[in-house]
């Protein structure tokens, strides 16, 4: 053998490691320039232990994106973006009162949920209880499961009402609500609830004012793991 | 509808209890899948008759080739289907050995049914805070990088009714059947954000199905960062339409809820929606008078899975205790057997690759001297948590908590080898 094989033994492993070296700087250097981090978490790749042939690379570098997927038009955007947050933000246009909300709910939602929102069945096949201020006092679901949950006594936004009853009912007409009727629903439940007087005509001003009574009965998951059990 | 976790109900209880109540109208509307009554929900099923098998099979010509191929027709596992569109389907998982869950055997948990869903219509809307909205074709998906990872889903009810309605008669199915361990093949959220480019006031992300109820959380972007998948294959194949066909989310560790099924939208955003099911759902109550949200990540937990109800040990000798432990929060670490209702605990035989994330399997050999004792498992993580006795989480979580039950599951063994659900301690 000449004396150029032993040079090559040597040589490629400092230019694998040189390689690598660059790949690594690649990689810092995009997830320094901002939110985007590498788009290799979660994936454990294997390198090859062997050493490559003269005639095989390691694969290069990834681009910072791979300008794959079209924009979105308006429209399509408006189609689907209709969620609502607790500021209101998003709330639409529209109105409704107690009385219409009443005749919506009798027509639409006591089938299900009982004619005063008492539910229906148990279990599930029942249909939750959603109209109700019991218990009166504090806030005991922690310490005793018969406490049925409702909008009036858990529910921390007024605004979650809104959403989900806009966005998943009727169940078996999700989305067929209008803005209005959503309104008057919302008027209805929340006066049904005890949380607004039955002269309230809803609309996004006056929804966005609601506060409900279990608003600050909520706190952010304070688990860690480790060796305290919380 | 209702929660999650609770044992299910008969069809024929559902149906005249909504019919009795509603006069029969809301029956004739909803999407019950056979009104006839033929395909009755398959409570884990009775032992058939036993099938046809040649005396001596060695002898005889075998069956062709097949499509498709099928169980052996002397097992049949099964769900717990409802015969509903909501509420839970528990998986059989003390039927399964090793770690991957059957496909077609893996819980389901929908909120207003499984819809049909074309792929070839299928998008994916990426927008809000982002540089530029984008909307995915499935090709288009398929098209980025793909990762595949093993790793756990669970419903945070899960282990309700062990709590909530604990009695002798529980399979490790009616206990904890809410979780399933899939390889999960899709793209990186990161790899997708990365295309949109997430601005930095971007703090968290809504996620949305495109099922009836549109079912969405808000997912904090570190997480969306992180290890979030949106996967468009389980096991191998894309996913059934039960486990969000042709697209869901998947947040290892978390809370499967939050894994939005059939995911049609994604919008960068500054604060949480407070949707119902992270507000009105999905919360734990607490003993003192709050309720705990965004609680994501699944605790660390274990369950022997064999023996277990509705087992019965046929004679004094070596048994085989088997059993899950998971944790959303990393690897296990170790799980600890007692076979002596816990006064001595053993270090039971983890399965490698111990995976972050996901199912690992236990397993010790246990020599039964005839006599009436008590089984337990105690599963530790990698960050040190300590799946935590019932008292404990009973004086933590209080009686009324609504997720995330995770206290140590224990059996009872009867002098003539029966096992019950339960232990006194």
């Amino acid at each position: 053998m000449t004396a150029l094989q032993p040079r090559r033994m040597h040589d490629r492993p400092l230019r694998i490691a040189l390689l690598r070296a660059v790949l690594l700087a690649t990689a810092v250097s995009l997830a320094a320039c901002g939110r985007d981090t590498g788009d290799d978490r979660g994936a454990e790749r294997t390198e090859a232990r062997t050493t490559l042939p003269s005639d095989v690379h390691a694969a290069p570098a990834r681009p910072a994106r791979f300008a794959i997927g079209r924009t979105p038009t308006e429209s399509e955007i408006r189609a689907w973006d209709r969620d609502v947050g607790p500021d209101g933000r998003d709330l639409p246009a529209g109105r409704g009162t107690y009385a219409q909300g009443a005749a919506a709910y009798a027509q639409k939602c006591a089938s299900c949920h009982g004619a005063r929102g008492e539910g229906m069945g148990t279990g599930h096949a029942g249909f939750p209880r959603i109209i109700g201020r019991d218990p009166r006092e504090g806030f005991p679901f922690g310490v005793d499961a018969r406490h049925v949950k409702t909008v009036g006594n858990y529910w921390p936004y007024a605004t979650t009402l809104f959403d989900y009853v806009r966005r998943a009912m009727p169940l078996t007409a999700p989305g067929s609500l209008t803005d209005d009727e959503t309104y008057a629903l919302v008027a209805f439940l929340l006066a049904e609830n005890e949380v607004v007087g039955r002269d309230v005509v809803m609309d996004a001003q006056a929804l966005r004012q609601v506060r409900m009574p279990a608003r600050d009965r909520f706190v952010r998951d304070d688990r860690r793991g480790g060796t305290e059990f919380r | 509808m209702s929660d999650d976790g609770t044992p299910p109900i008969s069809r024929r209880t559902l149906i005249v209890g909504a019919a009795a109540a509603a006069g029969g109208t809301l029956l004739a509307r909803l999407p019950l899948t056979d009104a006839a009554g033929a395909q009755a929900p398959a409570q884990p099923a009775p032992t058939p008759a036993a099938p046809a098998a040649p005396a001596d099979p060695s002898r005889v010509l075998g069956a062709p080739t097949s499509a498709v191929s099928v169980r052996s027709p002397f097992e049949t596992p099964a769900r717990t289907p409802t015969g509903f569109v909501t509420g839970p389907s528990f998986s059989p998982i003390h039927r399964f050995e090793g770690t991957i869950t059957p496909t077609d055997l893996h819980f389901e948990r929908h909120h207003g049914g499984v819809p049909t869903i074309d792929p070839a219509r299928h998008r994916l809307l990426v927008h809000g805070l982002v540089e530029r909205p984008l909307v995915f074709s499935m090709d288009e998906l398929k098209q980025l990088p793909a990762v595949s990872r093993i790793c756990f889903l669970e419903c945070s009810g899960n282990g309700r009714s062990a709590y909530r309605n604990a009695k002798r008669e529980l399979s490790p199915q009616d206990i904890d059947g809410l979780t399933g361990n899939s390889e999960w093949t899709g793209v990186l959220l990161s790899t997708l954000l990365r295309e949109a480019g997430v601005r930095s006031d971007a703090k968290w992300m809504i996620a949305e199905g495109g099922d009836g109820p549109k079912l969405s959380r808000s997912i904090p972007i570190e997480k969306a960062l992180d290890d979030a998948i949106v996967a468009y294959a389980q096991n191998g194949e894309p996913m059934r339409p039960s486990s969000g066909y042709p697209v869901r989310l998947v947040l290892p560790g978390w809370e499967a809820n939050t894994c939005i099924k059939w995911l049609r939208r994604l919008e960068l955003v500054d604060a949480p929606r407070m949707f119902r099911d992270e507000t009105s759902k999905y919360t734990d109550p607490l003993p003192d008078g709050t309720a705990r949200q965004f609680s994501f990540e699944m605790d660390a937990k274990s369950i022997i899975t064999h023996p277990s109800y509705p087992d019965r040990i046929a004679k004094p000798g070596w048994v085989q205790i088997t059993g899950l432990a998971w944790s959303g929060r990393g690897k296990i670490d170790r799980v600890d057997v007692t076979t002596d209702g816990g006064r001595s605990w053993t270090v039971a035989e983890l399965q490698a690759p111990v995976l972050s994330k996901a199912h690992t399997r236990f397993r010790l050999m246990w020599e039964w001297d005839g006599k009436p004792t008590s089984l337990m498992s105690r599963a530790v993580d990698e960050t040190g948590y300590v799946q935590p006795r019932l008292a404990d989480f009973r004086r933590v979580r209080g009686n009324g908590t609504d997720f995330h039950f995770n206290a140590i599951r224990g059996w009872t063994v009867e002098a003539d080898g029966r096992v019950f659900f339960g232990v006194d301690v």
